[in-house]
């Protein structure tokens, strides 16, 4: 028999992340990365930003926010690399940093949302 | 193929044109190509930048008024616009293939473009402004 393909199911790891990311990054980014620091709107204290982050649907939210955009990263960039720069005899060593990394974020992600205050 | 390829007088020899490391930027829509790919770095520095505000939020409140500060300095407000400017065309790129993946038909006749997007830019809409509402709301 021959092997199965990983390929679906990490297309499918890219896709929804790159669904996240489109719907829920821009607003984010714009908020704490320029509204907030520019002081085009007042920023929400430290106290009400951790009551609202501690609640666990928004750690859930965030969460996924962390992880699936990360996988979108992994996979287009392993591509980018692929297609775009030509790399094609590092490819072993690009796959391992690409998904090694969304891996590694995904569990960083899980560590501080699990052991907020 | 064979380890050892038997000599011939004429070896088939594949033809692969060489393709310059450079090849997208020689036209428009291939620059726009690499650049919509590129958007990934963006949507990473934002979940790097993400992780780092949660830590500071977990560290307590001196970490986390330190950590604003940084958003403050010229090098973030770079930083953020230029991932802001790559994070919304990934978004619009992202929206617009909605009618390529599936093209709907009703009636034997295919639904405009536009029209099958336009779910996807409503649910933009819809959430960035119940994001906006619970975290200013959240005063």
């Amino acid at each position: 028999m021959a092997k199965r393909s990983n390929e679906p199911f990490l297309w499918a790891l890219f896709s929804s992340g790159g669904m996240v990311a489109a719907l829920l990054i821009p607003i984010l980014l714009f908020l704490y990365g320029l509204a907030f620091p520019l002081g085009w709107l007042a920023a929400p204290s430290y106290h009400s930003t951790l009551a609202l982050v501690r609640h666990p649907l928004t750690r859930l939210v965030l969460f996924v926010t962390c992880s699936l955009p990360l996988f979108h990263w992994a996979h287009r960039f392993r591509f980018t690399l692929y297609d775009g720069l030509q790399i094609k005899h590092l490819n072993e060593v690009i796959i391992v940093c690409c998904y090694g990394g969304a891996i590694v974020g995904t569990a960083l992600a899980g560590y501080i949302l699990w052991n907020l205050p | 193929m064979k380890e050892t390829p038997s000599y011939t007088e004429y070896h088939p020899r594949w033809y692969r044109a060489r393709v310059s490391t450079y090849w997208w930027t020689r036209q428009w829509s291939y620059l726009k190509f690499i650049l919509r790919e590129l958007s990934s770095l963006s949507v990473a520095y934002f979940v790097v930048l993400t992780l780092l505000e949660l830590r500071a939020l977990s560290q307590g409140e001196a970490s986390y008024a330190e950590f604003q500060e940084w958003l403050q300095t010229p090098l973030a407000i770079a930083l953020n616009t230029v991932s802001l400017c790559f994070v919304l065309f990934h978004t619009i790129t992202w929206f617009n293939l909605a009618p390529k993946a599936i093209p709907v038909r009703v009636r034997g006749k295919r639904v405009p473009d536009l029209l099958v997007a336009a779910p996807n830019y409503v649910a933009w809409l819809v959430i960035s402004a119940a994001v906006t509402w619970l975290i200013l709301g959240g005063r």
